[in-house]
């Protein structure tokens, strides 16, 4: 399982990439392959505001719809529309299948996320 | 897990990595690496597939096909030896018990494949109604069921048995047939919508049998496929799920299964209720329908019809081999015509969708 060790994880198996007030989100290499071919990626729209901890997307397998929550706080800027087309990507590349970027209100919640080697550790008690 | 029925391929599918998953009280595989992967297999080369849960009875003895006439939708008196009819049990009200294959073996001996998850609901049924000169047993835990199902399905296993497949029709079974050293019956018959076979055999030959089957497949592309895989392909064909499509508040002729009823045999339990169903015209229809707006249509969606409820969805997702998301849907009987647009509720969003006609997946395989 592929835990890149400069990004932040979530307990509810997202990934949070922070360059300054700006933070993409996405499902981790543990979560795309409990999940199952994803043959869609529902997004909110950008100007949304979403809390840390709500559910801000929704990937469906082919088997079941499951929600994605917001590590983070903030108004969504940017939608990744490739994941429209090929919601595939986020099997192949997990941690390069962005679902949104966040322009984060709190970045101090970032301290509140688990790190590479303690979501490692998570996923392994799970 | 450890509480659930596990069937004579358990230990084969945790080796070969099958994922696990509870289904109507069973341990089996939903996928082993790609529902996507094992669907498409199906579809142009060859899966092999667990079905060991699936209930099994015998009905014997000189009253066998009175019994059944009365207790099947269908005519059991078309079945020669060796045939096997797809039948509704109904109960009085025209709701259904059950979707059945029922196999004749001979004029007094009869063999029922039954949902898994109503097996003892079904058995309680036929004995509960059950009439003179007549034995119902549940043979379920002495049969282990495999399906091999694709085009290449007879290629696969005519290697591994003397028996010609060749000349077993659609909808037949042979009973004696020795497949890799393991006496088996063997049918073809299917529910994926491609061609193939079911083949039952003692739970002790099952994981050699299994092996034997992927190893001489190799060459042809098989792969194990797991439920997954199973539904989408089922709902492509457009073939009823039980608890889905069928219910005991669903009539076969409101799923569309009018010509599984026949009121030109001896009377049958539901016959009554269907036959004015049926003349009356029923206010409920199934319908197929694709997505025309981006949403994955899931069992249980409510449709809207011009902002008003019409009915729900009973089974929907993605199509591999459309790749288009599609359901069916029971619907109001003048809201379900060809082309009539409607909205799938779908987490509080109405998305559009277009009545189209079914089954979503059509292939013309041996059926001689």
């Amino acid at each position: 399982m592929n835990i890149p060790a400069d990004l932040k994880y979530s307990s509810e198996h997202e990934w949070v990439r922070a360059e300054g007030d700006e933070a993409s989100i996405g499902i981790t290499d543990h979560a795309q392959q409990a999940l199952g071919d994803i043959v869609f990626v529902e997004l909110p729209e950008v100007g949304d505001e979403v809390g840390a901890g709500e559910a801000f997307a929704v990937v469906e397998s082919v088997k079941a719809a499951s929600d994605v929550y917001a590590p983070v706080s903030g108004k969504i800027i940017k939608v990744n529309e490739r994941l429209f087309a090929s919601p595939e990507l986020v099997n192949s590349d997990p941690y390069g299948s962005w679902f949104v970027v966040v322009l984060m209100s709190d970045p101090g919640e970032l301290a509140t996320l688990l790190s590479a080697e303690d979501y490692n550790k998570f996923c392994e008690e799970e | 897990m450890d509480i659930l029925h596990k069937t004579p391929l358990f230990d084969v599918h945790r080796r070969s990595g099958g994922k696990m998953v509870e289904f109507a009280g069973w341990a089996l595989p939903v996928q082993y690496n790609s529902i996507l992967a094992e669907h498409e297999a199906v579809r142009s080369r060859a899966g092999l597939f667990d079905v060991s849960h699936m209930g099994k009875v015998t009905v014997r003895g000189k009253g066998a096909f009175d019994f059944l006439q009365r207790i099947a939708t269908g005519d059991i008196g078309v079945l020669v030896d060796g045939q096997a009819i797809y039948s509704l049990m109904c109960y009085p009200d025209g709701g259904v018990v059950d979707d059945i294959l029922v196999y004749r073996f001979g004029p007094g001996d009869f063999f029922l494949v039954l949902n898994a998850a109503n097996t003892d609901k079904d058995y309680n049924w036929l004995v509960q109604n059950n009439i003179e000169g007549v034995k119902i047993s549940n043979v379920s835990e002495d049969f282990a069921q495999i399906a091999l199902q694709g085009p290449r399905s007879e290629k696969i296993l005519q290697a591994l048995t003397e028996t010609d497949l060749n000349n077993l029709r659609f909808f037949r079974m042979l009973c004696d047939v020795e497949i890799a050293g393991a006496k088996c019956m063997v049918s073809r018959t299917g529910y994926t919508g491609e061609d193939g076979f079911e083949i039952y055999t003692g739970p002790d030959s099952a994981p050699a049998l299994w092996d034997a089957i992927l190893e001489a497949g190799k060459p042809c592309g098989v792969v194990p496929a797991g439920l997954g895989a199973r539904d989408s392909l089922r709902l492509e064909a457009c073939l009823p799920l039980y608890g889905h499509e069928l219910s005991a508040d669903i009539t076969p002729i409101e799923a569309g299964l009018g010509r599984f009823v026949r009121f030109d045999k001896p009377d049958f339990i539901g016959r009554a209720a269907l036959a004015a169903c049926s003349s009356k015209g029923a206010a409920r229809k199934l319908a197929g329908f694709e997505m025309e707006e981006r949403g994955v249509p899931r069992a249980n969606y409510p449709v809207e019809s011009a902002g008003r409820e019409v009915g729900f969805v009973t089974s929907g997702g993605y199509s591999p081999t459309l790749k288009k998301n599609v359901g069916l849907a029971l619907l109001e009987a003048d809201r379900a015509g060809q082309g009539d647009k409607i909205d799938v509720v779908i987490r509080g969003k109405k998305l559009r969708a277009v009545i189209v006609p079914i089954p979503f997946y059509k292939k013309h395989y041996k059926k001689k």
